[in-house]
Protein backbone atom coordinates (compact mmCIF):
# COMPACT_ATOMS: atom_id res chain seq x y z
CA UNK A 1 0.00 0.00 0.00
CA UNK A 2 1.64 3.19 -1.15
CA UNK A 3 0.82 6.57 0.32
CA UNK A 4 1.91 10.08 -0.31
CA UNK A 5 2.94 12.57 2.30
CA UNK A 6 6.01 13.45 4.24
CA UNK A 7 4.89 12.45 7.72
CA UNK A 8 5.61 8.69 7.49
CA UNK A 9 9.07 9.38 6.05
CA UNK A 10 9.80 11.92 8.73
CA UNK A 11 8.70 9.48 11.43
CA UNK A 12 11.02 6.67 10.37
CA UNK A 13 13.88 8.90 9.28
CA UNK A 14 15.71 9.29 12.62
CA UNK A 15 15.74 5.61 13.53
CA UNK A 16 16.65 4.56 9.99
CA UNK A 17 19.47 7.07 9.76
CA UNK A 18 20.85 6.00 13.13
CA UNK A 19 20.26 2.30 12.47
CA UNK A 20 21.85 2.27 9.01
CA UNK A 21 24.75 4.44 10.19
CA UNK A 22 25.25 1.97 13.04
CA UNK A 23 25.28 -1.00 10.70
CA UNK A 24 27.02 0.28 7.56
CA UNK A 25 28.87 3.31 8.89
CA UNK A 26 30.54 1.41 11.69
CA UNK A 27 31.11 -1.56 9.41
CA UNK A 28 33.04 0.67 7.00
CA UNK A 29 34.89 2.32 9.86
CA UNK A 30 35.88 -1.09 11.19
CA UNK A 31 36.97 -2.03 7.69
CA UNK A 32 39.18 1.03 7.63
CA UNK A 33 40.69 0.16 11.01
CA UNK A 34 41.55 -3.25 9.60
CA UNK A 35 43.78 -1.69 6.92
CA UNK A 36 45.35 0.79 9.33
CA UNK A 37 48.40 0.55 11.55
CA UNK A 38 46.27 0.66 14.74
CA UNK A 39 47.69 -1.06 17.78
CA UNK A 40 46.89 0.09 21.31
CA UNK A 41 45.09 3.17 19.95
CA UNK A 42 43.44 3.77 16.60
CA UNK A 43 46.04 5.02 14.14
CA UNK A 44 44.72 5.85 10.71
CA UNK A 45 47.96 5.37 8.80
CA UNK A 46 47.09 3.17 5.81
CA UNK A 47 49.04 -0.09 5.68
CA UNK A 48 47.10 -2.02 3.06
CA UNK A 49 46.49 -5.67 3.78
CA UNK A 50 49.28 -5.99 6.32
CA UNK A 51 46.89 -6.75 9.19
CA UNK A 52 45.30 -9.55 7.17
CA UNK A 53 48.70 -11.00 6.30
CA UNK A 54 49.66 -10.96 9.96
CA UNK A 55 46.34 -12.56 10.79
CA UNK A 56 47.00 -15.30 8.28
CA UNK A 57 50.44 -15.95 9.74
CA UNK A 58 49.22 -15.86 13.32
CA UNK A 59 49.12 -19.33 14.82
CA UNK A 60 46.47 -18.25 17.29
CA UNK A 61 44.11 -17.12 14.53
CA UNK A 62 44.67 -20.35 12.67
CA UNK A 63 43.71 -22.25 15.81
CA UNK A 64 40.61 -20.07 16.04
CA UNK A 65 39.65 -20.87 12.44
CA UNK A 66 40.27 -24.60 12.92
CA UNK A 67 38.13 -24.51 16.05
CA UNK A 68 35.48 -22.62 14.12
CA UNK A 69 35.37 -25.48 11.62
CA UNK A 70 35.26 -28.20 14.31
CA UNK A 71 32.79 -26.39 16.51
CA UNK A 72 30.70 -25.16 13.60
CA UNK A 73 30.43 -28.58 11.96
CA UNK A 74 29.60 -30.51 15.11
CA UNK A 75 27.39 -27.87 16.69
CA UNK A 76 25.37 -27.24 13.54
CA UNK A 77 25.14 -30.94 12.70
CA UNK A 78 24.30 -31.98 16.25
CA UNK A 79 21.71 -29.28 16.90
CA UNK A 80 20.03 -29.88 13.52
CA UNK A 81 19.95 -33.67 13.93
CA UNK A 82 18.66 -33.66 17.51
CA UNK A 83 16.23 -30.83 16.84
CA UNK A 84 14.77 -32.52 13.77
CA UNK A 85 14.53 -35.88 15.53
CA UNK A 86 12.70 -34.35 18.48
CA UNK A 87 10.33 -32.43 16.21
CA UNK A 88 9.41 -35.55 14.25
CA UNK A 89 8.91 -37.57 17.44
CA UNK A 90 6.81 -34.84 19.04
CA UNK A 91 4.68 -34.73 15.91
CA UNK A 92 3.41 -38.29 16.61
CA UNK A 93 0.40 -37.12 18.65
CA UNK A 94 2.19 -37.21 21.98
CA UNK A 95 -0.09 -36.55 24.91
CA UNK A 96 2.44 -34.56 26.97
CA UNK A 97 3.72 -32.57 24.00
CA UNK A 98 3.37 -29.18 25.67
CA UNK A 99 5.40 -30.22 28.72
CA UNK A 100 8.13 -31.90 26.66
CA UNK A 101 8.39 -28.90 24.35
CA UNK A 102 8.82 -26.62 27.33
CA UNK A 103 11.56 -28.89 28.68
CA UNK A 104 13.45 -29.09 25.39
CA UNK A 105 13.34 -25.37 24.79
CA UNK A 106 13.99 -23.79 28.19
CA UNK A 107 17.81 -23.65 27.76
CA UNK A 108 17.18 -21.11 24.99
CA UNK A 109 15.88 -18.69 27.63
CA UNK A 110 19.20 -18.83 29.49
CA UNK A 111 22.23 -16.78 28.57
CA UNK A 112 25.32 -18.52 27.25
CA UNK A 113 27.12 -17.29 30.36
CA UNK A 114 24.68 -19.18 32.60
CA UNK A 115 24.93 -22.25 30.36
CA UNK A 116 28.71 -22.07 30.34
CA UNK A 117 28.92 -21.69 34.12
CA UNK A 118 26.65 -24.69 34.65
CA UNK A 119 28.49 -26.95 32.20
CA UNK A 120 31.85 -25.87 33.56
CA UNK A 121 30.80 -27.33 36.88
CA UNK A 122 29.27 -30.48 35.37
CA UNK A 123 32.36 -31.18 33.26
CA UNK A 124 34.74 -30.24 36.08
CA UNK A 125 37.57 -32.77 35.90
CA UNK A 126 37.92 -33.33 39.65
CA UNK A 127 34.46 -32.98 41.14
CA UNK A 128 31.97 -33.13 38.26
CA UNK A 129 30.95 -36.03 36.06
CA UNK A 130 34.13 -37.93 36.85
CA UNK A 131 33.56 -37.94 40.62
CA UNK A 132 29.93 -38.89 40.04
CA UNK A 133 30.94 -41.96 38.04
CA UNK A 134 33.55 -42.90 40.66
CA UNK A 135 30.87 -42.70 43.38
CA UNK A 136 28.74 -45.04 41.32
CA UNK A 137 31.56 -47.56 41.22
CA UNK A 138 33.05 -46.86 37.78
CA UNK A 139 36.52 -46.19 39.17
CA UNK A 140 38.41 -46.13 35.90
CA UNK A 141 36.13 -43.44 34.42
CA UNK A 142 38.15 -40.43 33.44
CA UNK A 143 36.81 -37.24 31.94
CA UNK A 144 39.25 -34.39 31.67
CA UNK A 145 38.25 -32.88 28.35
CA UNK A 146 37.79 -29.42 29.84
CA UNK A 147 41.51 -29.12 30.62
CA UNK A 148 42.74 -31.08 27.61
CA UNK A 149 43.81 -28.68 24.83
CA UNK A 150 42.80 -31.20 22.17
CA UNK A 151 39.41 -32.00 23.64
CA UNK A 152 38.17 -28.83 25.35
CA UNK A 153 36.51 -27.61 22.16
CA UNK A 154 34.17 -30.62 22.31
CA UNK A 155 32.94 -29.46 25.70
CA UNK A 156 31.84 -26.25 24.04
CA UNK A 157 30.07 -28.29 21.37
CA UNK A 158 28.15 -30.26 24.02
CA UNK A 159 27.02 -27.15 25.90
CA UNK A 160 26.15 -25.39 22.64
CA UNK A 161 23.98 -28.26 21.43
CA UNK A 162 22.29 -28.45 24.83
CA UNK A 163 21.37 -24.79 24.52
CA UNK A 164 20.25 -24.69 20.88
CA UNK A 165 18.76 -28.08 19.90
CA UNK A 166 15.37 -27.08 21.30
CA UNK A 167 15.37 -24.03 19.08
CA UNK A 168 15.79 -26.18 15.98
CA UNK A 169 12.99 -28.40 17.29
CA UNK A 170 10.67 -25.41 17.66
CA UNK A 171 11.32 -24.21 14.10
CA UNK A 172 10.79 -27.68 12.64
CA UNK A 173 7.69 -28.36 14.66
CA UNK A 174 6.21 -25.12 13.35
CA UNK A 175 7.11 -26.29 9.83
CA UNK A 176 5.65 -29.76 10.34
CA UNK A 177 2.39 -28.29 11.59
CA UNK A 178 2.12 -26.32 8.37
CA UNK A 179 2.10 -29.44 6.19
CA UNK A 180 -1.17 -30.56 4.69
CA UNK A 181 -2.30 -33.72 6.50
CA UNK A 182 -4.08 -35.10 3.47
CA UNK A 183 -0.81 -35.75 1.60
CA UNK A 184 0.44 -37.88 4.48
CA UNK A 185 -2.89 -39.67 4.80
CA UNK A 186 -2.85 -40.47 1.09
CA UNK A 187 0.66 -41.89 1.34
CA UNK A 188 -0.41 -43.98 4.32
CA UNK A 189 -3.32 -45.36 2.31
CA UNK A 190 -0.83 -46.41 -0.36
CA UNK A 191 0.95 -48.41 2.31
CA UNK A 192 4.06 -46.29 2.75
CA UNK A 193 5.80 -46.74 6.09
CA UNK A 194 6.09 -43.82 8.47
CA UNK A 195 9.89 -43.33 8.23
CA UNK A 196 9.55 -43.48 4.46
CA UNK A 197 6.79 -40.88 4.46
CA UNK A 198 8.94 -38.54 6.53
CA UNK A 199 12.04 -39.05 4.44
CA UNK A 200 10.39 -38.88 1.02
CA UNK A 201 7.45 -36.52 1.49
CA UNK A 202 7.64 -34.49 4.67
CA UNK A 203 11.33 -33.54 4.70
CA UNK A 204 11.45 -32.37 1.05
CA UNK A 205 8.43 -30.14 1.61
CA UNK A 206 10.21 -28.67 4.63
CA UNK A 207 13.13 -27.53 2.53
CA UNK A 208 12.58 -23.79 3.18
CA UNK A 209 12.47 -24.46 6.92
CA UNK A 210 15.66 -26.55 6.69
CA UNK A 211 17.40 -23.71 4.91
CA UNK A 212 16.35 -20.94 7.24
CA UNK A 213 17.12 -23.04 10.32
CA UNK A 214 20.52 -23.96 8.93
CA UNK A 215 21.17 -20.30 8.23
CA UNK A 216 20.21 -19.20 11.73
CA UNK A 217 22.17 -21.94 13.49
CA UNK A 218 25.25 -21.29 11.33
CA UNK A 219 25.24 -17.59 12.06
CA UNK A 220 24.90 -18.37 15.77
CA UNK A 221 27.93 -20.64 15.48
CA UNK A 222 30.05 -17.95 13.83
CA UNK A 223 29.04 -15.39 16.45
CA UNK A 224 29.76 -17.75 19.40
CA UNK A 225 31.59 -15.83 22.06
CA UNK A 226 29.98 -15.88 25.51
CA UNK A 227 29.85 -19.66 25.73
CA UNK A 228 33.60 -19.98 25.19
CA UNK A 229 34.34 -17.16 27.63
CA UNK A 230 32.25 -18.75 30.38
CA UNK A 231 33.27 -22.36 29.78
CA UNK A 232 36.99 -22.22 29.01
CA UNK A 233 37.89 -18.53 28.55
CA UNK A 234 39.57 -19.70 25.34
CA UNK A 235 41.90 -22.04 27.23
CA UNK A 236 43.80 -24.09 28.03
CA UNK A 237 46.24 -21.60 26.48
CA UNK A 238 44.33 -20.44 23.43
CA UNK A 239 43.27 -23.93 22.37
CA UNK A 240 39.53 -23.12 22.35
CA UNK A 241 39.72 -19.67 20.80
CA UNK A 242 37.10 -18.87 18.19
CA UNK A 243 37.31 -15.85 15.86
CA UNK A 244 35.03 -13.88 18.22
CA UNK A 245 37.18 -14.50 21.31
CA UNK A 246 40.31 -13.84 19.25
CA UNK A 247 38.84 -10.53 18.15
CA UNK A 248 38.01 -9.59 21.73
CA UNK A 249 41.43 -10.55 23.07
CA UNK A 250 43.28 -8.60 20.35
CA UNK A 251 41.07 -5.50 20.59
CA UNK A 252 40.57 -5.13 24.29
CA UNK A 253 43.36 -6.88 26.15
CA UNK A 254 46.33 -7.32 23.82
CA UNK A 255 46.38 -3.78 22.37
CA UNK A 256 46.18 -5.01 18.76
CA UNK A 257 43.22 -3.04 17.45
CA UNK A 258 44.19 -3.56 13.80
CA UNK A 259 44.25 -7.33 14.30
CA UNK A 260 40.91 -7.21 16.10
CA UNK A 261 39.33 -5.17 13.31
CA UNK A 262 40.70 -7.55 10.68
CA UNK A 263 39.35 -10.58 12.57
CA UNK A 264 35.94 -8.87 12.84
CA UNK A 265 35.96 -8.30 9.08
CA UNK A 266 36.72 -11.98 8.49
CA UNK A 267 33.71 -12.86 10.68
CA UNK A 268 31.59 -10.41 8.73
CA UNK A 269 32.64 -12.05 5.48
CA UNK A 270 31.71 -15.50 6.82
CA UNK A 271 28.27 -14.32 7.94
CA UNK A 272 27.65 -12.36 4.74
CA UNK A 273 28.46 -15.46 2.68
CA UNK A 274 25.62 -17.27 4.45
CA UNK A 275 23.10 -14.52 5.07
CA UNK A 276 23.17 -12.37 1.94
CA UNK A 277 22.05 -15.14 -0.47
CA UNK A 278 19.39 -16.13 2.04
CA UNK A 279 18.03 -12.61 2.50
CA UNK A 280 18.17 -12.07 -1.25
CA UNK A 281 16.12 -15.15 -2.08
CA UNK A 282 13.77 -14.51 0.86
CA UNK A 283 13.00 -10.96 -0.24
CA UNK A 284 12.81 -11.83 -3.92
CA UNK A 285 10.38 -14.75 -3.64
CA UNK A 286 8.01 -12.56 -1.67
CA UNK A 287 7.28 -10.28 -4.58
CA UNK B 1 -1.50 -54.32 18.31
CA UNK B 2 1.87 -55.25 19.78
CA UNK B 3 3.85 -53.69 16.94
CA UNK B 4 2.20 -50.39 17.61
CA UNK B 5 2.95 -50.44 21.34
CA UNK B 6 6.56 -51.38 20.61
CA UNK B 7 6.77 -48.26 18.44
CA UNK B 8 5.34 -46.19 21.22
CA UNK B 9 7.86 -47.61 23.69
CA UNK B 10 10.83 -46.59 21.54
CA UNK B 11 9.24 -43.22 20.89
CA UNK B 12 8.61 -42.48 24.54
CA UNK B 13 12.02 -43.73 25.72
CA UNK B 14 13.77 -41.47 23.22
CA UNK B 15 11.66 -38.47 24.21
CA UNK B 16 12.20 -39.09 27.92
CA UNK B 17 15.92 -39.68 27.46
CA UNK B 18 16.25 -36.26 25.86
CA UNK B 19 14.08 -34.72 28.56
CA UNK B 20 16.57 -36.07 31.11
CA UNK B 21 19.48 -34.66 29.07
CA UNK B 22 17.90 -31.21 29.01
CA UNK B 23 16.76 -31.20 32.63
CA UNK B 24 19.86 -32.64 34.32
CA UNK B 25 21.95 -29.44 34.19
CA UNK B 26 19.09 -27.49 35.79
CA UNK B 27 18.76 -30.14 38.49
CA UNK B 28 22.51 -30.10 39.10
CA UNK B 29 22.49 -26.31 39.39
CA UNK B 30 19.63 -26.28 41.89
CA UNK B 31 20.96 -29.23 43.92
CA UNK B 32 24.51 -27.86 44.07
CA UNK B 33 23.31 -24.40 45.04
CA UNK B 34 21.52 -25.87 48.08
CA UNK B 35 24.58 -27.72 49.41
CA UNK B 36 27.44 -26.47 51.54
CA UNK B 37 30.96 -27.19 50.32
CA UNK B 38 31.30 -30.27 52.55
CA UNK B 39 28.23 -31.77 50.87
CA UNK B 40 29.57 -30.77 47.45
CA UNK B 41 32.83 -32.57 48.11
CA UNK B 42 31.33 -35.65 49.77
CA UNK B 43 28.38 -36.03 47.44
CA UNK B 44 28.28 -36.02 43.67
CA UNK B 45 26.53 -34.02 40.95
CA UNK B 46 23.23 -35.86 41.20
CA UNK B 47 23.11 -36.46 44.95
CA UNK B 48 20.36 -34.65 46.79
CA UNK B 49 21.48 -32.06 49.33
CA UNK B 50 21.48 -33.89 52.68
CA UNK B 51 21.08 -30.68 54.61
CA UNK B 52 19.65 -28.01 52.25
CA UNK B 53 20.76 -24.46 52.93
CA UNK B 54 20.26 -21.14 51.20
CA UNK B 55 23.63 -19.86 52.40
CA UNK B 56 25.18 -19.95 48.92
CA UNK B 57 22.25 -17.99 47.52
CA UNK B 58 22.76 -15.32 50.16
CA UNK B 59 26.47 -15.26 49.47
CA UNK B 60 26.03 -15.13 45.68
CA UNK B 61 23.59 -12.25 46.04
CA UNK B 62 25.37 -10.16 48.65
CA UNK B 63 28.97 -11.04 49.54
CA UNK B 64 30.64 -13.22 46.90
CA UNK B 65 33.76 -11.78 45.27
CA UNK B 66 33.70 -10.74 41.62
CA UNK B 67 37.33 -9.82 41.18
CA UNK B 68 38.44 -7.31 43.80
CA UNK B 69 34.91 -6.31 44.84
CA UNK B 70 33.05 -8.57 47.23
CA UNK B 71 29.49 -7.30 47.03
CA UNK B 72 27.93 -10.28 45.29
CA UNK B 73 25.74 -10.14 42.19
CA UNK B 74 23.30 -7.60 43.60
CA UNK B 75 24.83 -4.42 42.06
CA UNK B 76 25.17 -6.16 38.68
CA UNK B 77 21.61 -7.42 38.84
CA UNK B 78 20.33 -3.91 39.57
CA UNK B 79 22.38 -2.54 36.66
CA UNK B 80 20.76 -5.09 34.37
CA UNK B 81 17.29 -4.07 35.57
CA UNK B 82 18.08 -0.37 35.04
CA UNK B 83 19.43 -1.17 31.58
CA UNK B 84 16.84 -3.61 30.33
CA UNK B 85 13.67 -1.65 31.11
CA UNK B 86 14.32 1.54 29.07
CA UNK B 87 16.10 -0.38 26.31
CA UNK B 88 13.20 -2.81 25.84
CA UNK B 89 10.48 -0.15 25.97
CA UNK B 90 12.18 2.27 23.58
CA UNK B 91 13.34 -0.31 21.02
CA UNK B 92 9.90 -1.93 20.98
CA UNK B 93 8.08 1.40 20.56
CA UNK B 94 10.29 2.49 17.68
CA UNK B 95 9.92 -0.94 16.09
CA UNK B 96 6.13 -0.64 16.25
CA UNK B 97 6.08 2.73 14.49
CA UNK B 98 8.65 1.61 11.91
CA UNK B 99 6.71 -1.55 11.20
CA UNK B 100 3.52 0.48 10.79
CA UNK B 101 5.13 2.78 8.21
CA UNK B 102 6.86 -0.08 6.35
CA UNK B 103 3.61 -2.00 5.96
CA UNK B 104 0.87 0.65 5.69
CA UNK B 105 2.64 3.82 4.52
CA UNK B 106 5.22 2.46 2.13
CA UNK B 107 7.14 4.98 0.09
CA UNK B 108 9.57 4.71 -2.78
CA UNK B 109 12.62 2.87 -1.52
CA UNK B 110 11.10 1.78 1.79
CA UNK B 111 11.46 -1.90 0.92
CA UNK B 112 15.11 -1.43 0.05
CA UNK B 113 15.73 0.42 3.30
CA UNK B 114 14.02 -2.40 5.16
CA UNK B 115 16.18 -5.02 3.45
CA UNK B 116 19.30 -3.04 4.36
CA UNK B 117 18.18 -2.79 7.96
CA UNK B 118 17.48 -6.51 8.02
CA UNK B 119 21.16 -7.34 7.69
CA UNK B 120 21.51 -5.84 11.16
CA UNK B 121 19.63 -8.81 12.59
CA UNK B 122 22.39 -11.16 11.51
CA UNK B 123 25.62 -9.16 11.35
CA UNK B 124 28.37 -10.09 13.80
CA UNK B 125 28.45 -7.33 16.38
CA UNK B 126 32.22 -7.65 16.58
CA UNK B 127 32.22 -5.37 13.55
CA UNK B 128 30.80 -2.43 15.51
CA UNK B 129 32.64 -2.88 18.81
CA UNK B 130 35.76 -0.86 18.09
CA UNK B 131 34.15 2.12 16.30
CA UNK B 132 31.23 2.17 18.74
CA UNK B 133 33.51 2.51 21.76
CA UNK B 134 34.93 5.60 20.06
CA UNK B 135 31.46 6.99 19.31
CA UNK B 136 30.32 6.44 22.90
CA UNK B 137 33.43 8.27 24.04
CA UNK B 138 32.57 11.28 21.87
CA UNK B 139 29.02 11.28 23.18
CA UNK B 140 30.34 11.19 26.73
CA UNK B 141 28.57 7.87 27.31
CA UNK B 142 31.60 5.57 27.52
CA UNK B 143 31.50 3.16 30.45
CA UNK B 144 28.04 4.33 31.47
CA UNK B 145 24.74 2.53 31.67
CA UNK B 146 23.28 5.09 29.23
CA UNK B 147 25.82 4.06 26.62
CA UNK B 148 24.77 0.43 27.04
CA UNK B 149 21.10 1.37 26.79
CA UNK B 150 21.76 3.33 23.60
CA UNK B 151 23.64 0.45 21.99
CA UNK B 152 20.92 -2.03 22.91
CA UNK B 153 18.21 0.22 21.47
CA UNK B 154 20.01 0.68 18.16
CA UNK B 155 21.10 -2.93 17.87
CA UNK B 156 17.53 -4.06 18.62
CA UNK B 157 15.88 -1.89 15.95
CA UNK B 158 16.29 -4.32 13.04
CA UNK B 159 14.55 -7.17 14.90
CA UNK B 160 11.76 -5.08 16.41
CA UNK B 161 11.08 -3.41 13.05
CA UNK B 162 11.05 -6.82 11.36
CA UNK B 163 8.62 -8.30 13.89
CA UNK B 164 6.10 -5.48 13.67
CA UNK B 165 6.34 -5.06 9.92
CA UNK B 166 5.66 -8.74 9.27
CA UNK B 167 2.74 -8.67 11.66
CA UNK B 168 1.18 -5.52 10.24
CA UNK B 169 1.48 -6.78 6.66
CA UNK B 170 -1.26 -9.26 7.61
CA UNK B 171 -3.55 -6.48 8.88
CA UNK B 172 -6.00 -5.73 6.02
CA UNK B 173 -5.18 -2.53 4.13
CA UNK B 174 -8.93 -1.88 3.84
CA UNK B 175 -9.06 -0.99 7.52
CA UNK B 176 -6.54 1.77 6.95
CA UNK B 177 -8.20 2.91 3.70
CA UNK B 178 -11.61 3.13 5.32
CA UNK B 179 -10.19 5.14 8.19
CA UNK B 180 -8.42 7.49 5.77
CA UNK B 181 -11.69 8.12 3.96
CA UNK B 182 -13.28 8.93 7.30
CA UNK B 183 -10.60 11.57 7.70
CA UNK B 184 -8.35 9.81 10.22
CA UNK B 185 -4.69 10.80 10.04
CA UNK B 186 -1.43 8.89 10.35
CA UNK B 187 -1.28 8.90 14.15
CA UNK B 188 -5.01 8.45 14.67
CA UNK B 189 -4.97 5.27 12.58
CA UNK B 190 -1.96 4.03 14.49
CA UNK B 191 -3.43 4.66 17.95
CA UNK B 192 -7.06 3.77 17.27
CA UNK B 193 -6.82 0.91 14.77
CA UNK B 194 -3.37 -0.61 14.45
CA UNK B 195 -2.12 -0.52 18.03
CA UNK B 196 -5.20 -2.15 19.59
CA UNK B 197 -4.63 -5.09 17.21
CA UNK B 198 -0.99 -5.43 18.25
CA UNK B 199 -1.11 -7.17 21.62
CA UNK B 200 0.30 -10.53 20.43
CA UNK B 201 3.24 -9.06 18.51
CA UNK B 202 3.83 -6.57 21.30
CA UNK B 203 4.21 -9.47 23.74
CA UNK B 204 6.50 -11.33 21.35
CA UNK B 205 8.74 -8.31 20.83
CA UNK B 206 8.87 -7.29 24.49
CA UNK B 207 9.82 -10.81 25.52
CA UNK B 208 12.32 -11.20 22.69
CA UNK B 209 14.03 -7.92 23.51
CA UNK B 210 13.95 -8.58 27.25
CA UNK B 211 15.57 -12.01 26.83
CA UNK B 212 18.21 -10.78 24.41
CA UNK B 213 19.21 -7.70 26.35
CA UNK B 214 19.14 -9.41 29.74
CA UNK B 215 21.29 -12.25 28.37
CA UNK B 216 23.73 -10.06 26.44
CA UNK B 217 27.34 -10.39 27.42
CA UNK B 218 29.30 -8.92 24.51
CA UNK B 219 28.13 -5.29 24.79
CA UNK B 220 28.11 -5.58 28.56
CA UNK B 221 31.75 -6.60 28.75
CA UNK B 222 32.96 -4.12 26.12
CA UNK B 223 30.98 -0.94 26.80
CA UNK B 224 30.36 -0.97 30.55
CA UNK B 225 32.47 0.65 33.24
CA UNK B 226 33.15 -0.35 36.83
CA UNK B 227 29.69 0.75 38.01
CA UNK B 228 27.57 -0.26 35.04
CA UNK B 229 28.36 -3.93 34.45
CA UNK B 230 25.30 -6.11 33.74
CA UNK B 231 24.57 -9.37 35.55
CA UNK B 232 26.09 -11.62 32.86
CA UNK B 233 29.44 -9.89 33.29
CA UNK B 234 29.05 -10.10 37.09
CA UNK B 235 28.35 -13.82 36.90
CA UNK B 236 31.31 -14.45 34.63
CA UNK B 237 33.60 -12.49 36.95
CA UNK B 238 32.25 -14.33 39.96
CA UNK B 239 32.63 -17.77 38.42
CA UNK B 240 36.11 -17.04 37.09
CA UNK B 241 37.53 -15.29 40.13
CA UNK B 242 40.47 -17.36 41.17
CA UNK B 243 40.37 -17.80 44.91
CA UNK B 244 42.03 -20.42 47.07
CA UNK B 245 38.80 -22.35 47.53
CA UNK B 246 36.46 -22.65 44.55
CA UNK B 247 32.88 -22.50 45.77
CA UNK B 248 30.83 -24.28 43.14
CA UNK B 249 27.67 -24.01 45.20
CA UNK B 250 27.95 -20.19 45.14
CA UNK B 251 28.67 -20.28 41.38
CA UNK B 252 25.51 -22.30 40.78
CA UNK B 253 23.39 -20.03 42.98
CA UNK B 254 24.76 -17.03 41.08
CA UNK B 255 24.04 -18.68 37.72
CA UNK B 256 20.47 -19.34 38.82
CA UNK B 257 20.03 -15.76 40.03
CA UNK B 258 21.29 -14.46 36.68
CA UNK B 259 19.05 -16.87 34.75
CA UNK B 260 15.91 -16.60 36.85
CA UNK B 261 14.29 -13.51 35.27
CA UNK B 262 14.36 -14.93 31.74
CA UNK B 263 13.36 -18.40 32.99
CA UNK B 264 10.35 -16.93 34.77
CA UNK B 265 9.33 -15.03 31.65
CA UNK B 266 9.73 -18.22 29.64
CA UNK B 267 7.59 -20.27 32.01
CA UNK B 268 4.86 -17.59 32.23
CA UNK B 269 4.79 -16.60 28.57
CA UNK B 270 6.51 -19.44 26.73
CA UNK B 271 3.98 -19.26 23.91
CA UNK B 272 5.10 -15.76 22.95
CA UNK B 273 8.75 -16.65 23.44
CA UNK B 274 8.47 -19.50 20.93
CA UNK B 275 6.65 -17.25 18.48
CA UNK B 276 9.48 -14.74 18.71
CA UNK B 277 12.01 -17.45 17.92
CA UNK B 278 10.10 -18.59 14.88
CA UNK B 279 9.15 -15.08 13.73
CA UNK B 280 12.78 -14.33 12.93
CA UNK B 281 12.94 -17.31 10.60
CA UNK B 282 9.55 -17.40 8.95
CA UNK B 283 9.19 -14.13 7.12
CA UNK B 284 5.91 -12.74 5.86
Amino acid sequence: MHQKGWLPKLVVAPSFVVGLAFIYGLMAWNGYLSVSASRLLPNYEFVGLEQYLRLWESERFRVALTNMAIFGGLFIGGAMAIGMLLAVLLDQKIRAEGVLRTVYLYPMALSFIVTGTAWKWILNPGLGLEATMHRWGWDSFSFEWLIDPDRAIYCIVIAGIWQSAGFVMALFLAGLRGIDDSIIKAAQMDGASLPRIYWRIVLPSLRPVVFSTLMIVSHLAIKSFDLVVALTAGGPGFSTDLPATFMYAMSFSRGQIGQGAAAATVMLAMIAAIVVPYLYSELRTKK
Amino acid sequence: MTRWSWHRLVLWSTLLLFAVFFLTPLYVMVATSLKDMAQVRNGHLLSLPTDPTLASWAKAWGTACTGIDCGGLKPFFLNSVAMVLPAVVVSTSIGAVNGYVLSKWRFRGSETLFAMLLFGVFMPMQVVLLPMSQVLGWLGLASSIWGLILVHIIAGLPSTTLFFRNYYVAVPDELVKAATIDGAGFWQIFWRIVLPLSTPIMMVTLIWQFTNIWNDFLYGVVFSGADSKPVTVGLNNLANTSSSVKEYNVDMAAALIAGLPTLIVYVLAGKYFVRGLTAGAVKG
